[in-house]
C-alpha cells in the first residue's frame, strides 16, 4: 500500500454550484475512498410545516429547489390530495404534466451546460444555456415566473393556460429540437468530449440496483427505473411513455441518457399538448387533512419521494421530502473509489448534483 | 375528472426486535430501499418508515420507538441507508447502532442540536 493522503474536494469548488464536501483518500492520484459531508446549507425547510398550514407548504416545498421547482410543488400537492382523496380535473394533470416536462428540459439543459463548463468547454455551456432562455421565456409567459411559479395548488391549478398558449408552446418546442441536436451532438461526438467522460465512473447494473441509484444515474446503468412508468403521476400513461436506458454505465452514458431525455420531454410535451381535454383545472377540496399518504415524482434527477402527516387540522405533522441527489450519493461514492483526481470532477458532476433539494 | 391511479400504502407495524429481520427478509426478496422518515408521534414516542420499492410498489415498515431508545442499523443490510440514518440522528436524537458509516452527530451541520426532538 502506497502512502495516503487526504484531499479535501468542496464545499466550495469549480465544479460546485451548491457546497458538498468529500474527503479524498488518495493513493498516488488515484482516489481509494471518498466520504461524503453535507449539510452546509440545511434550512429546516420540512419543519416549516408547525407553523405554515398546509396550502402554504407548498409554496415552502417549492422553495426547495430553484431548478425543479414545479415537480416538488407537484409531488407536495400530489401527497396532499391523495390524503384528502381528491382526483383533480384531467385538465390540470395534463397541465402538470406539461410544465413538468417543460423543467425537465430546463433542468437539464442547465445541467448539459454545467458539465460542458466543468470539462472547460465554454462555448458549449453558453450554447446550452442560451437554449434554456427560451424555455424559461415559456414558464415565464405561461404561469408568471421563471424560477418559482406557484400555479400548483391543492385540488388542481391556479390558473389556466390557454389552447393558444400551449400551440405555441408546442411550436416552440418543436422547433428547438434542430438547435439542441447541433448542440448535443457535440457531447457525443468530440474527442475531447469523449476523452474525458467515455469509460470513466462505471457503474455497473448490479451495483446501481444495490447502491438503490436513482434517475438517468440509474437508467445509464440499464435499470429501469423511472416513476413515469407507474401509473399514478400525472397522465404518463396516456403518452406511451418508455424510460431511456443506456447500459455502459459511464459519465457518458449518464450523459446520453439526459440528451434523449431532452427530446423525449419534448415529444411528451407535444403529445400531451394534442391530447389535452377542455374543462376546469381546479376543484375545492377539505380544508384539513387526515391521515397520511407517500407518493413519488420523478424528478429531472430521479425519483423524489412525498410523505404527509395530517392531524385533522389544516396543519401537518409531518412534510417529508426525499430528493433523489440523497440516494445517488452513495453511488457517487462508490463510483468515486479507484478513480483518477482529475476525474472526481466529471463524476461529481454526472450524478447532476442538487445540494439544495438534498438539504431541504 | 382524471383518472388517478392513488399510490397503494402498504404499511406493517414492527417492533425492535424485528427489524433486522424484516429489513433482511425486505432485501431477499429484491426490495430496494427508497427511504427512511422520522415522525414525531408525541413527547414520548417517534415513528421511524423504512420505504421499500419493487417493480414500483411501495412497501413501507413502521417502527414506533420511545424517545432515548436506540436502533440497530440496517447500513449491513442497505448500506446507503447510513444518509437517512445519520440525518435522522442529527434532527430526532436517534441513535443508531452498528452504522457502517457513523458521522457522530457531524452529518448535518446545524444551529441547533436535534431540532425535532420534542421540548420537554
Amino acid at each position: 500500500m502506497g502512502k495516503r493522503t487526504i484531499i479535501p474536494f468542496g464545499p466550495q469548488h469549480p465544479v460546485l454550484p451548491e457546497p458538498i464536501h468529500l474527503d479524498l483518500v488518495l493513493e498516488d492520484e488515484t482516489v481509494v475512498e471518498a466520504i461524503p459531508s453535507i449539510g452546509y446549507i440545511h434550512r429546516g425547510l420540512e419543519k416549516l410545516c408547525e407553523i405554515k398550514d398546509f396550502n402554504q407548504m407548498v409554496y415552502v416545498v417549492e422553495r426547495i429547489c430553484g431548478i425543479c421547482s414545479f415537480g416538488h410543488g407537484w409531488g407536495a400537492v400530489a401527497s396532499m390530495e391523495g390524503a384528502m382523496g381528491v382526483q383533480v380535473p384531467e385538465r390540470a394533470e395534463y397541465l402538470r404534466t406539461i410544465l413538468h416536462e417543460l423543467g425537465r428540459v430546463h433542468s437539464h439543459l442547465l445541467w448539459l451546460g454545467l458539465l460542458a463548463d466543468g470539462f472547460g468547454f465554454e462555448s458549449l455551456f453558453n450554447h446550452c444555456w442560451r437554449i434554456r432562455e427560451t424555455v424559461l421565456d415559456l414558464f415565464e409567459k405561461n404561469t408568471g415566473g421563471r424560477v418559482v411559479f406557484s400555479i400548483c395548488k391543492v385540488g388542481g391549478m391556479r390558473k389556466d393556460i390557454s389552447n393558444e398558449n400551449l400551440k405555441e408552446m408546442q411550436e416552440v418546442m418543436n422547433g428547438l429540437k434542430a438547435e439542441i441536436k447541433e448542440v448535443t451532438d457535440v457531447f457525443i461526438n468530440d474527442a475531447s468530449v469523449k476523452n474525458r467522460m467515455t469509460g470513466v465512473g462505471v457503474l455497473t447494473k448490479e451495483e446501481a440496483e444495490e447502491l438503490c441509484a436513482v434517475g438517468p444515474m440509474a437508467r445509464a446503468s440499464g435499470v429501469p427505473q423511472d416513476i413515469r412508468m407507474t401509473d399514478n403521476h400525472g397522465v404518463y400513461g396516456k403518452l406511451g411513455f418508455e424510460p431511456v436506458l443506456e447500459e455502459a454505465g459511464d459519465c457518458m452514458a449518464r450523459t446520453v441518457v439526459r440528451i434523449r431525455e431532452v427530446f423525449q420531454s419534448i415529444d411528451l410535451i407535444s403529445k400531451a399538448i394534442d391530447q389535452i381535454p377542455d374543462g376546469p383545472v381546479d376543484m375545492k377540496v377539505p380544508n384539513k387533512i387526515e391521515g397520511e399518504y407517500i407518493t413519488r415524482m420523478e424528478q429531472p434527477r430521479g425519483e423524489a419521494f412525498y410523505y404527509v402527516k395530517g392531524g385533522g387540522t389544516k396543519f401537518l405533522k409531518r412534510m417529508r421530502v426525499r430528493t433523489p441527489t440523497n440516494m445517488n450519493i452513495p453511488a457517487m461514492v462508490k463510483t468515486l473509489a479507484g478513480a483518477d483526481l482529475a476525474d472526481v470532477p466529471m463524476l461529481v458532476l454526472t450524478i447532476d448534483p442538487c445540494i439544495s433539494c438534498t438539504e431541504r | 375528472m382524471s383518472e388517478r391511479v392513488f399510490v397503494e400504502q402498504n404499511f406493517e407495524t414492527v417492533d425492535l426486535s424485528q427489524l433486522i429481520a424484516k429489513v433482511g427478509d425486505m432485501k431477499a426478496g429484491g426490495y430496494r430501499l427508497g427511504q427512511i422518515c422520522g415522525v414525531v408521534l408525541d413527547d414520548d414516542t417517534y415513528e421511524i418508515i423504512y420505504t421499500f420499492d419493487k417493480g414500483h410498489q411501495l412497501y413501507n415498515l413502521r417502527l414506533d420507538i420511545k424517545i432515548g431508545e436506540e436502533v440497530e442499523s440496517i447500513t449491513g443490510i442497505y448500506w446507503p441507508a447510513f444518509i437517512y440514518e445519520n440525518e435522522i440522528h442529527d434532527l430526532f436524537g436517534v441513535q443508531f447502532n452498528h452504522s457502517a458509516l457513523d458521522y457522530q452527530g457531524k452529518f448535518f451541520k446545524i444551529s441547533e442540536e436535534t431540532p425535532w426532538k420534542p421540548k420537554k
